[in-house]
């Protein structure tokens, strides 16, 4: 059996999580299956699509229970960009979108700069430099983690979000995974 | 604001790297999974691969290009050339493209532009264009349209353009410097990023480059230097532009 399950939301581009995940020696599948979900040894919410229709796929496949479930039983995940942003409770993008709620908090619209906010940015308190590449930010109390006064990570029980992509942010980026993934 | 980005681009015909590569250690130049794992080590921000072949059936083929890139790749990468439905921009992304760059195609339907950002965000999204006289020019920048420049980038970012990237047609090939004007002209019209493009013939013209705009594309004069990519960014540091510092895994 794979080691790390990626969420499947029905759209876009899960090659590149999959691919820093071989490249660090573990297997992976994708998969959106409510048991697979629940008993995966390491879940990863990949940052692609859109909240709407990322929340309407995950619905039709009954993988909100499934999440739910393994976030209650302290299964290990970790959210990548729109995959940290759908933990929280509600989403101002496609019009208002409700999350799946294991988190308190909402994702809001970037209005105080320029969007999307593209490029490589420092983490504080971490000291390290990762890509970023979104226009809505979560504004959420288990934060635990900033890039330029913005949310660059959340954190509560076994779920860890990141408004960046590790798989997109080089040496950096597989380290950080590496490090994620060999906590259980 | 994230630092300033630095992104190489590849022209690919029928599956091969074209145009003036031309680095010792290499060992076949025109392979393009290894010029952009050499360019990724090589501390590229991004990278743009452009398919200049337009003929029908290179979409398959570039299509599998993308996919061994993205298999290797660990920064994100853009996807132009050949974009003309969101069919085409499905089977990119699909094959591990971040972003497809619409260019011809989105004027010619400039709707193409919502129909992927509603499906795959405005973050997927580049419109490329090639600006002369103050007027978009398409195909390669043959033909001149009647759409004006400026219009025409703040058009495309209320349509969900995520970036634009702006080339200026008097400028490029000439290594005499980018259109610093045009590209403050346009980033000042519009509130998403823009990559300049066009005209690099040196570290400082690059370092210009990137006081007035989000990131700059660059081609011949990181294919022809002799530092490489590391020696480029080294030098556009050296005319106080802040670039990441590439850090490798073990």
């Amino acid at each position: 059996m794979s080691d790390v399950v990626v969420l499947d939301y029905g759209a876009g581009n899960t090659r590149s999580v999959r691919a820093a995940l071989t490249h660090l020696g573990h297997t992976s599948v994708v998969s959106s299956d409510p048991n697979v979900i629940v008993r995966a040894e390491w879940l990863i919410l990949p940052g692609v699509g859109s909240a709407r229709s990322a929340m309407a796929h995950l619905h039709a496949s009954g993988a909100v229970g499934a999440l739910r479930e393994r976030f209650a039983r302290n299964r290990p995940m970790l959210g990548i960009c729109l995959g940290m942003q759908l933990a929280l409770e509600m989403s101002d993008e496609d019009g208002g979108v409700e999350g799946l709620g294991l988190l308190e908090g909402r994702v809001e619209r970037m209005t105080d700069r320029r969007v999307p906010r593209f490029g490589w940015a420092h983490v504080d308190p971490w000291d390290e430099t990762y890509y970023f590449a979104h226009s809505y930010a979560c504004i959420a109390p288990d934060r635990v983690a900033t890039s330029e006064a913005v949310t660059a990570a959340v954190q509560r029980g076994s779920f860890l979000g990141v408004q960046f992509h590790p798989e997109k942010s080089g040496g950096a980026g597989l380290e950080f995974l590496d490090q994620c993934l060999s906590r259980a | 604001m994230p630092l300033a980005r630095l992104i190489p681009c590849l022209d690919v015909r029928h599956g091969r790297v074209v145009k003036g590569v031309n680095f010792v250690g290499l060992r076949d130049v025109g392979d393009p999974v290894e010029l952009a794992t050499f360019y990724s080590d090589g501390g590229a921000d991004e990278l743009v691969l452009l398919d200049i072949s337009a003929t029908p059936d290179d979409v398959v083929t570039m299509t599998s290009v993308v996919a061994d890139v993205a298999d290797v790749l660990e920064i994100p990468f853009t996807v132009g050339g050949g974009v003309r439905s969101v069919a085409d921009a499905t089977r990119l992304i699909e094959s591990g493209a971040d972003r497809v760059s619409l260019n011809s195609a989105a004027i010619a339907d400039p709707s193409l532009i919502e129909a992927i950002a509603r499906r795959y965000g405005s973050q997927a999204v580049v419109v490329a264009i090639d600006a002369g006289d103050g007027v978009v020019h398409t195909h390669g920048g043959r033909v001149a349209t009647e759409v004006e420049t400026i219009a025409w980038a703040v058009e495309a970012a209320e349509r969900g353009a995520g970036e634009i990237l702006l080339t200026s047609i008097r400028c490029d090939g000439r290594r005499q410097g980018f259109d610093l004007e045009l590209t403050r002209a346009v980033r000042d019209a519009i509130s998403i990023p823009v990559i300049a493009s066009g005209g690099a013939g040196s570290a400082q013209h690059v370092a210009a480059a990137l006081e007035v705009a989000d990131a700059a594309l660059v081609a011949s004069i990181v294919h022809e230097n002799p530092s490489g990519l590391p020696g480029l960014r080294r030098e556009i540091e050296q005319w106080g532009i802040t670039l990441r510092s590439v850090k490798e895994h073990r």
